[in-house]
């Protein structure tokens, strides 16, 4: 498989990229000043690319790449690839489900214990030394509260399995309602939101679930209200999100993604309701080198011919 | 050391007053909730027992409920000596309730010979001589049962924390970092981690009943082998630490747990290994931890409490693989509305000779 050629989009672990160079022809495409003329030299040996949530391959990358067989990648979302595209063009696409279920649940709890017990704000009071002062940190309960889940999929029930050993009462929004769920449905997400205290975004991004998070949900989430983002950033109109945390129109956010990353709205900065997180949702040591051994091993099983591990298209 | 406990109290007086509305510093202007009921003499006798700078949160909730049902006997109220005020009312006293973290000596036991019951308003009861009650037969009752959620909730997301390095990563976005820097330090996995827990009480069930939907698995440690708990035991802190990634510490400050990890159990629990203290900061050898943080001889801690609060260790304060909070624990208006409920609780079961509700087991 040495002659392969693997093109991979962007730097996202050194383990995978390790294991890449050793089994195929690595191609590092962010070290590559032209981009066009590079691939316009390498079209021909270039059959797999490697992606993930923040670059994969678009109509344009994969009209470039004639012989392209197959896009793996080292994400769950697949939102950077044009999956129509490589639907008509007979490539394949795999992902990493489930490997990081269990970390992307674990942080949306954490996130909300961040916010509503102050956790941060609480770490900068004590190294700032203004305990000494004598000023105390009061917070909110989280045991208890009514927890709201967008998308029901396997991060969303390891959320919501999560939440109920604190004792929350869990309640969903989803395409449609699941009835071998015991937890209750909401038709819209903004029933959803007016019947919680925690909404948290657990869904894929789509052109329906875009901007799903729009003034109106925001407002009937309330004052008092937390959102958690560990989907992706496009889920939330952050504009909007942005001026209700500011105007109290909401009482927090956790938030793992952005809409346009690595940027951070400046006004979010100075607030203390809001648990800023640089999209580490998968970001553990042991998930990553899961991922890893995942995109390889559906390589190999695509060019020797055998049953994908992780399928999409 | 004066300065230092003026703060800790000026803290709490303050806690207080964000809990119940009332500055405690300021003597309340009478209302008509403050008048005492018409006869109190034929309400239950109960001696407040409180450092002169903590009056009994005044308000609608606690103050009125208190004094609504009981005759609440404060020495700093009268203009009387304490100890002739004392003295006078002794052989009346069979109960007494502690607010904050105000001594109970056994010297202060020997001036209340008929005393029966003291209800604490806290979960731990270090300030108290446990022994020394019970060997006078007197029933102590505490708060844990009111703060066992938060202290739980607190004592896991302090974990997710240093694990996923949530405080850290929140500084690295704040501080304008994530554009220059691009990839953020890995963390590590909750799921699978070895939980051991130090104190299978009111407050250690919690931590380990939601440390268990996330896949971690728990043993613990404690004065006797619970049958009841389907988790391993270890006699011994520094065998649970030696087969242990994380130890959650949240049993009692007596003098037997007074610096019960010291540096040879965080050596146990090894270079990765993380130690939460929702406790006592002394149930922690606090040098040898800073230590052996410092020195990478553990990989990591979530505290909220320290052995000289509020002095925190300055050799902390950069270190990303720690998360440092407040003595907040507990510091919910949910926990102290539950505080109260289960104050008035345990002096009506006792007035009417019903079981109290949160005996202090001396086993």
């Amino acid at each position: 498989m040495e002659s392969i050629g693997v093109l991979m989009a962007c730097p996202m672990n050194s383990y995978l990229e390790q294991q890449l160079e050793n089994r195929f022809k690595l191609f590092r495409f962010w070290t590559v000043p032209d981009k066009s003329s590079f691939l316009a030299s390498h079209k021909d040996s270039i059959q797999a690319v490697v992606g993930n949530a923040f670059a994969g391959a678009d109509a344009k990358l994969i009209e470039a790449l004639p012989k392209l067989e197959i896009v793996a990648s080292f994400s769950v979302g697949l939102d950077k690839i044009d999956l129509a595209k490589c639907k008509e063009k007979g490539i394949r696409v795999t992902n990493t489900p489930d490997v990081l279920t269990e970390d992307v649940a674990d942080l949306a709890i954490g996130l909300m214990l961040a916010v509503l017990r102050k956790l941060c704000e609480s770490d900068r009071f004590v190294r700032s030394g203004k305990w000494k002062s004598g000023q105390y940190v009061l917070t909110t309960k989280f045991t208890g509260k009514r927890v709201g889940i967008i998308g029901l999929g396997r991060i969303g029930m390891a959320i919501a399995k999560r939440a109920e050993a604190f004792s929350c009462p869990i309640s969903y929004y989803s395409r449609s309602e699941k009835p071998e769920i015991k937890y209750k449905y909401y038709p819209s997400v903004v029933e959803l939101a007016a019947n919680c205290d925690i909404l948290v975004v657990a869904c894929a991004l789509t052109t329906e679930t875009h901007h799903i998070i729009n003034r109106e949900v925001i407002d009937a989430l309330g004052p008092k209200g937390v959102l958690i983002n560990i989907g992706r950033g496009p889920h939330v109109d952050e504009p909007e999100l942005v001026s209700a945390l500011v105007e109290h129109r909401l009482g927090g956010a956790g938030l793992d993604v952005f809409e346009h990353e690595p940027e951070v709205p400046e006004e979010l900065f100075a607030l203390d309701n809001v648990v800023l997180l640089p999209h580490v949702g998968s970001g553990t040591v042991e998930t990553r080198q899961a991922m890893a051994d995942l995109v390889i091993g559906n390589l190999e099983a695509h060019f020797l011919e055998k049953p994908l591990l992780t399928p999409v298209v | 050391m004066k300065k230092k406990k003026d703060h800790i109290i000026r803290n709490k007086t303050k806690l207080l007053f964000l809990l119940f509305g009332v500055n405690t510093e300021s003597s309340p202007t009478p209302t008509m909730a403050d008048k005492e009921p018409q006869q109190p003499e034929e309400l239950p006798i109960v001696l407040v027992h409180r450092l002169p700078s903590f009056k009994i949160p005044s308000g609608p909730s606690f103050r009125d409920q208190l004094r609504s049902q009981f005759h609440m006997l404060d020495p700093h109220e009268s203009p009387e000596p304490y100890g002739s005020f004392l003295a006078r009312h002794a052989p009346f006293i069979r109960v007494l309730m502690t607010i904050g973290p105000s001594p109970i000596s056994a010297e202060f036991l020997e001036r209340l010979p008929v005393l029966e019951l003291i209800v604490a308003t806290s979960a731990g009861l270090d300030h108290i001589d446990l022994p020394a009650c019970w060997s006078r037969g007197i029933v102590v009752t505490n708060a844990s049962l009111a703060f066992a959620e938060d202290v739980a909730d607190c004592a896991v997301g302090l974990l997710i924390d240093v694990l996923r390095r949530i405080s850290a990563a929140d500084r690295f976005v704040r501080g304008r970092m994530w554009p220059v820097k691009e990839n953020y330090p890995l963390g590590f996995k909750l799921g699978g981690k070895r939980v051991g827990i130090v104190g299978l009480g009111t407050i250690g069930s919690e931590v380990a009943k939601r440390l268990s939907a996330f896949g971690c698995t728990i043993a613990y440690t404690s004065r006797n082998k619970k049958q009841s708990v389907p988790f391993p035991f270890y006699a011994s802190v520094r065998d649970l630490a030696a087969n242990s990634d994380v130890l959650v510490l949240c049993c009692a400050l007596t003098k037997e747990t007074y610096h019960l990890v010291n540096k040879d159990v965080m050596v146990a629990l090894g270079k990765e290994g993380v130690i939460i203290n929702v406790g006592r900061g002394s149930l922690v050898n606090e040098n040898e931890l800073v230590q052996c943080l410092v020195g990478g001889e553990i990989g990591g801690a979530g505290l909220d409490v320290y052995e000289n609060e509020p002095n925190v260790p300055k050799e902390l304060f950069g270190l990303d693989n720690v998360v440092l909070s407040p003595h907040s624990a507990p510091g919910t208006p949910e926990s102290f509305k539950a505080v109260l409920q289960l104050t008035v609780g345990n002096l009506k079961a006792f007035f009417s000779n019903k079981p109290l509700v949160s005996v202090v087991s001396n086993e």
